[in-house]
């Protein structure tokens, strides 16, 4: 089966984001109000498992060896099939 | 005597530690390329500084999980003194052997100026030739260089005398000023618990000859090849 995983890394509540301060900022500069702005990024990843716990688990080993730091990052994970 | 100086694609400051190493210092020291896996034949190891595949995912993180790692790994195990410079200090905090992570400088920008430092032990294979407290002039060239560990980490770095550098003004004192990237307690450079691994964002190899306005860096290099030749 193919599972498409989309993996959303962001730093930990409290770890300094400057560009999302600094967009904060530009927003500001432009009338808009926003209590607080964070960034984010996010991986979309496509690949072949058995079913949708191996898919989870394999991209969930991704996270921790590679796509996130754990020291400064938490990351999501949302799964679905496709065709 | 034969020290390691680790290529990356992406790696930019390689040539300039070899210009320490071999023109300035006389030192036999050989480029290796990062598919390498075998070290055993090196003394030491330098990690230069640049933007390894491009600071993709994270400054160093793909670097960190070459084959070439291994062997430094396995060197360091092996109690050898292993340097890394700047991406050099990434590459290792991404890799696990050095504690913490480096994220972007507090104001989002590249800061490319002199800066000074405090050395805060001298009980490295690093250090060894300067005195504790001494304040030298080492530039930064960086955009993330924002140490960051968590309190327990970082209290224990401290306990455990880890703290090699840190940032400082020309009067020795650690201020918020002084700080170009907002890094945690003003750290500039670790060590690993063994003391043979140092990270530091500074680039030593900058400051290593008097025309080029300071040659405090040397002392690093030349501390590292006394710890081999005592080894």
């Amino acid at each position: 089966m193919q599972y498409q995983a989309e993996v959303i890394i962001e730093l930990k509540a409290g770890m300094l984001d400057p560009e999302g301060t600094t967009v904060k900022r530009a927003l500001e500069h432009l009338g808009y109000e926003a209590d607080s702005v964070r960034t984010a990024k996010k991986y979309t990843i496509v690949l072949q498992a058995s079913d949708i716990h191996s898919a989870r688990e394999n991209v969930e080993e991704m996270c921790q060896k590679l796509i996130a730091n754990p020291i400064i990052h938490n990351y999501s994970i949302s799964l679905r099939e496709i065709e | 005597m034969s020290i390691a100086v680790v290529q990356f694609g992406g790696s930019n400051c390689d040539l300039d530690i070899m210009h320490v190493l071999k023109d300035v210092m006389g030192v036999d020291a050989e480029l290796v390329w990062y598919k390498e896996e075998n070290l055993d034949r090196f003394d030491g190891v330098v990690i230069p500084g640049g933007f390894s595949y491009g600071d993709y995912l994270r400054a160093g993180a793909i670097a960190a999980r070459t084959p070439i790692m291994n062997s430094v790994k396995k060197q360091a195990d092996a109690g050898k003194p292993v340097i890394g410079i700047c991406n050099g200090f990434q590459v290792l905090t991404e890799s696990g052997l050095l504690a913490g992570a480096l994220t972007t400088n507090s104001y989002p920008k590249f800061r490319c100026e002199p800066a000074y430092l405090r050395v805060e032990t001298t009980d490295t294979p690093f250090t060894s030739m300067f005195h504790k407290g001494e304040i030298l002039s080492i530039p930064i060239a960086h955009m993330e260089g924002n140490y960051y560990a968590d309190e327990p980490t970082l209290a224990s770095l401290e306990k455990n005398d880890q703290v090699v550098f840190r940032y400082v003004d020309r009067n020795g004192n650690a201020t918020d000023e002084a700080n170009p990237n907002g890094s945690r307690e003003n750290i500039a450079g670790i060590v690993s618990k063994r003391k043979n691994v140092l990270g530091m964002m500074p680039h030593p190899e900058r400051a290593s000859e008097e025309v080029l306005g300071s040659a405090d860096g040397l002392r690093v290099f030349r501390s590292m090849l006394e710890y081999i030749s005592n080894r």
